[in-house]
């Protein structure tokens, strides 16, 4: 591995002080990624910044809204196992506990997961159908974006340089609401999503018709594609319905053909984790809490 | 860099770009922490960072200042097998053995979290760790075998 500085600030504002100084800097939260990047040369740094020390972006917690706000680079290990977090955001555990093996689980974050850009992310489809926000943070202030405005393309994410990636935001989520994010992959565990769907759906009071849904899809094209649900709102939420919200993913699915699948499956699995994401959300709906 | 090693003090220098497990096995000489893939899928330098199973592969030396570490070195009581080690060559879980040190953290790490595990938990639970001799049948048997006698032993 080429040489490198390598500084752990307390706070944002030692952070800004590291920055737009010319060096060449990356921000490192759990490191499963970024350091076997720089020791297979994939990616330079003269300067690492380790992001794990300062409070704000490695504790998560429920603030008086109901909004779950989590620190950039908290261990996704230290979240999904959190009861209230199982309890309130079950399709966030869906893809907290997918990511990697407990070894990687133990130190790798959401944030870092985000900022990869990877279109085979399998936290992007579920934040974005849960409604999640991204804080996004430099000397200059802060603004916030929904998750689905954060990717440009594959590792391209929309930050400026100066800014680095704080908090995500999840709302609280409507109590006749269930999301479920679900991938494929060859092995049991511990692989990269072939295809995946993150599926939301709000029912009507007595659970029979769609009051909302959002459907994102990853794995199917350069970025994460969120799928126009908008014909079967007001529908009954039945086998029909879940059926058509399968046809409109394979038809939004746009993938490509490359070593983890082609082009003809990938749409069929876009098809098939739809419904199956459905049906587990509406099951989830239903659930009383 | 001062850090809590298997439970004693301990003061190394390194560089940034070292990692943890560079640094046990080259700089300490702890030599049981096996390199295997060197970029987080194989496991067999898993090694325990306050409390959670992790590669030390995939995390930087200078990072552990302060913390606390257990490796594979630190599980035995000076002659005294652990019940996991124990179990591995009665139910003779290792062949090559490289794994073996990565599938004792992260078994001992999952039974002190779960005692009663049951075979689909440890399965899942060591999805990070990869076997290429074993096959995983008798690895998962063995880690069965030492909940059985760490219950035994407990009661």
């Amino acid at each position: 591995m080429e040489a490198f500085d390598y500084v752990a600030p307390r706070t944002l504002d030692e952070v800004y002080t590291h920055l737009n100084n010319g060096k060449r800097t990356l921000f490192m939260a759990g490191g499963t990624d970024v350091i076997v990047q720089l020791r297979e040369g994939r990616r330079q740094c003269d300067l690492l910044i380790d992001l794990k020390r300062i409070d704000q972006l490695t504790s998560y917690g429920f603030d008086s809204e109901g909004t779950l706000v989590i620190g950039a680079a908290t261990p996704l290990a230290q979240l999904y196992e959190d009861v209230d977090v199982r309890r309130r955001l079950p399709g966030l555990v869906d893809c907290a506990s997918l990511i990697g093996g407990i070894q990687i689980q133990s130190r790798a974050s959401l944030g870092g997961n985000l900022c990869n850009a990877s279109p085979a992310a399998d936290s992007s489809p579920a934040l974005i159908v849960l409604g999640a926000t991204l804080v996004i943070s430099s000397a200059q202030g802060q603004r916030e974006i929904p998750v689905e405005e954060f990717f440009l393309g594959p590792g391209r994410n929309a930050l400026q340089p100066g800014e680095l990636l704080l908090q995500i935001r999840v709302p609280r989520q409507h109590p006749n609401s269930g999301t479920r994010y679900l991938r494929f992959i060859p092995r049991n565990e511990m692989d990269i999503a072939v295809a995946s769907a993150g599926v939301h759906v709000q029912l009507s009071e007595d659970g029979a018709r769609i009051d909302q849904l959002r459907v994102a899809l990853g794995a199917v094209g350069p970025t994460v594609k969120v799928v126009d649900t908008s014909s079967l709102v007001g529908r009954a939420a039945d086998a029909a319905a879940i059926d058509a919200a399968g046809a409109l993913s394979a038809e939004a699915a746009t993938p490509i053909d490359d070593m983890r699948g082609g082009i003809v499956q990938r749409r069929k699995l876009a098809r098939v984790l739809t419904v199956r994401a459905m049906e587990g959300a509406i099951e989830r709906a239903r659930e009383v809490r | 860099m001062e850090t809590r090693l298997n439970g004693v003090e301990r003061d190394f220098l390194c560089e940034p770009r070292q990692s943890l497990l560079e640094v046990l096995r080259d700089e300490l000489g702890l030599t049981g922490t096996k390199e295997g893939c060197n970029n987080g899928n194989c496991g067999a330098c898993s090694v325990v960072l306050d409390g959670r199973i992790v590669n030390s592969c995939c995390v930087l030396a200078v990072e552990i200042e302060g913390r606390d570490l257990e490796t594979i070195e630190g599980v035995a009581r000076g002659d005294q097998l652990h019940p996991l080690q124990s179990a591995f060559l009665d139910e003779a879980a290792l062949q090559c053995g490289i794994c073996t040190p990565g599938f004792i953290m992260a078994s001992k790490a999952l039974l002190e979290r779960e005692p009663d595990a049951d075979e689909a938990r440890i399965r899942h639970w060591l999805a990070g760790n990869l076997c290429r001799c074993t096959g995983y049948d008798k690895i998962v048997r063995a880690v069965r075998r030492a909940e059985t006698a760490i219950e035994e032993m407990n009661v």
